[in-house]
């Protein structure tokens, strides 16, 4: 193992339960300890940041409306940008992922997590809404390009007695770990993050560098128009 | 250093009053506003460019000639001018007419334009943006420097000894600046020309425009036009002032919170820490307008925005007095002794016209007359050279 692998693993937790404590936080606390104990049978360490979006649902919404990106949200998307592992949880009330989650995520850049391992999670008050993790939040994270686990985990009132969903959150903290362990974030960004669309300023205002060698500077600097 | 005023030429209901100005009304509004620009003794007057409701401002050449015809000092610019819609040889022949009947007491800003169905209303489209404005503006930067021009791009059809006219005032072009906060190739066209930047600097976090705007002054040096701390940068800002704080913010909150940019969004006091807004006493715009200087470096024009979100017209004239009489003088003083001593001023008219002729008398092109086929080929002027040579469609 490398000694960057050493480090320990950043995993960002984000929530968006709406109760304190919620069902849909429990669920993410539930794989965010198992990871880390699967991850401390490895010998790797995990330090977890949790964002429960409630606590800044004021903030998405202006940002949303406002383009005003206040402290408290570009520390939660600093940590999804720095993150090596991210779960991201949400309840299901009207058959999708609640609109609290979707507007954070409608914030971001389109790049700020391109091949991130991402586990998919919801809680919902009936087993009706099963499907909206691997139909809906699953095309969403494929739009930006993260690499959610095979395994996505759902909750309705009658799973959390059921052993089943122990087993499920198992499966997705080990596809979890060995993601995070295997570093493919973070060789996709060093061999060919070029290769992906970004804009200035993107990635969470970290994609500042700037390539001299295109069409468009040189049309910039008063070449012909490809 | 320049500071001015830069509007938007937004017509908005008046969230206190209720009332929303006709047309008339802001029009005559905004030519006032423009007159006491100067007569509280500020520099500049800029208007944007928009061609749909609930805006006024579709043609700012007549509006800024109308302004410069009734002022004495003040320089009229544009916030911005669309690069993208309009055809860059009327940008050269309004934009050059409008610097004669000035006098020189202009400049412009070009910017692109972000509002999607404004292109199509013009023949263009938006996902060309950013390579239909470096275009164009390479071709006007040459309508502006060659007598006569033959010119083939993507965008426009193709010129074939195109004079665009009158020439420039005294044959010194406008000084042009170009509006971005993200798009570093504008900074990099900007730097490559030797034009001015400028940063509409309504929104933070500034950290990525502070990144651009260093990249403006590094490439600025790179192409010889002088040092880092002699490329021209420019900036916005917006206030709200009264005698005391707490008096400013009670009388702007209603305006603030129905904005239409940042309405019904963050807290006034939210926007204020984490933007350039400052709403409060002379001393708190003057502190926090003196922190764009340590962030960007020196600069050469500040521009504020003061009369937009439905402020009524005796509001702004009252904010105006406020601003040039306790809030710019002291700014003035400030900036002039922080400043590097590199940091030139901002380029006037007279400043281009010394530095391209010194002592010497500018050049005052006297066409030839026509030849009765209605274009004047190589040489339109009397003392165009012999060489240029024109080039025609072939039928």
């Amino acid at each position: 193992m490398s000694s960057q692998a050493q480090q320990p693993f950043a995993l960002a937790v984000i929530s968006a339960g709406t109760s304190d404590p919620s069902s849909t936080r429990l669920l993410a606390d539930r794989l965010a300890d198992r990871s880390c104990e699967l991850a401390a049978c490895h010998g790797q360490s995990v330090t977890t940041s949790v964002f429960e979006l409630r606590e800044i649902a004021a903030d998405i919404s202006s940002a949303l409306v406002s383009q005003l990106i206040t402290p408290r949200l570009q520390s939660a998307i600093t940590a999804l940008g720095d993150a090596d592992g991210i779960i991201a949880s949400t309840p299901v009330y009207k058959a999708g992922p609640s609109g609290l989650f979707t507007s954070f995520f409608d914030i971001l850049d389109d790049d700020l997590i391109i091949a991130r391992p991402v586990v998919l999670a919801a809680t919902a008050g009936t087993a009706r809404h099963a499907l909206v993790v691997d139909e809906q939040m699953r095309s969403m994270f494929a739009y930006l390009r993260a690499l959610t686990t095979p395994t996505s985990l759902f909750a309705a009132p009658e799973d959390w007695s059921d052993p089943a969903l122990n087993r499920r959150i198992d499966r997705a903290a080990v596809e979890l770990v060995l993601l995070m362990e295997s570093g493919f974030a973070r060789k996709i960004r060093d061999a060919s993050w070029e290769s992906y669309q970004h804009e200035y300023g993107s990635a969470g205002g970290t994609g500042t560098g700037i390539d001299l060698d295109t069409d468009l500077m040189r049309l910039a600097a008063g070449g012909a128009a490809g | 250093m320049q500071f001015g005023i830069f509007s938007v030429s937004d017509i908005t209901r008046d969230p206190v009053s209720g009332d929303t100005p006709s047309e008339a009304e802001r029009i005559d509004a905004i030519v006032r506003i423009a007159q006491k620009t100067e007569e509280v003794g500020m520099d500049v007057f800029a208007i944007g460019e928009h061609h749909n409701p609930p805006f006024f401002s579709s043609a700012p050449t007549t509006l800024l000639a109308f302004i410069a015809a009734t002022t004495s000092r003040l320089i009229v610019s544009t916030a911005t001018t669309l690069i993208t819609t309009n055809d860059p040889v009327r940008i050269a022949e309004e934009y050059a007419m409008l610097q004669h009947l000035s006098k020189g007491r202009m400049d412009l800003m070009v910017g692109r334009g972000n509002t999607a169905p404004v292109y199509p209303w013009f023949g263009q489209d938006i996902r060309q943006s950013l390579p239909l404005a470096l275009e164009h503006y390479n071709l006007l930067h040459r309508l502006w420097r060659e007598d006569v021009v033959d010119w083939e791009g993507k965008f426009r059809s193709p010129l074939q000894g195109f004079t665009s006219i009158p020439r420039p005032l005294d044959d010194v072009p406008p000084f042009v600046w170009h509006g971005s906060i993200r798009t570093p190739e504008i900074a990099e066209q900007a730097a490559y020309y030797g034009d001015g930047f400028f940063a509409n600097n309504i929104f933070w976090p500034k950290e990525h425009y502070i990144r651009l705007i260093r990249f403006y002054r590094q490439r600025y040096a790179y192409y010889g036009h002088g040092t880092k701390e002699q490329a021209i940068v420019g900036l916005g800002g917006q206030a709200y002032i009264a005698t005391k704080s707490q008096e400013a913010r009670s009388a702007f909150r209603p305006y603030f919170d129905d904005a239409p940019v940042y309405g019904h969004g963050p807290s006034m006091e939210d926007f204020m820490e984490l933007t350039p807004l400052s709403v409060g006493s002379p001393q708190e715009v003057i502190e926090k307008t003196l922190t764009f200087r340590e962030h960007f470096g020196d600069y050469q024009r500040q521009l504020f925005l003061m009369d937009h979100a439905g402020l009524p017209l005796a509001t702004v004239l009252d904010q105006l007095e406020l601003l040039g009489s306790e809030v710019v003088p002291v700014l003035r003083k400030e900036s002039e002794a922080r400043k590097d001593q590199q940091a030139p001023a901002a380029p006037t008219h007279a400043s281009l016209v010394r530095t391209r002729y010194g002592d010497q008398p500018p050049r005052q092109p006297r066409p030839n007359p026509n030849r009765g086929d209605n274009v004047t080929g190589g040489s339109p002027y009397q003392d165009s050279t012999a060489e240029t040579q024109a080039g025609y469609p072939e039928l």
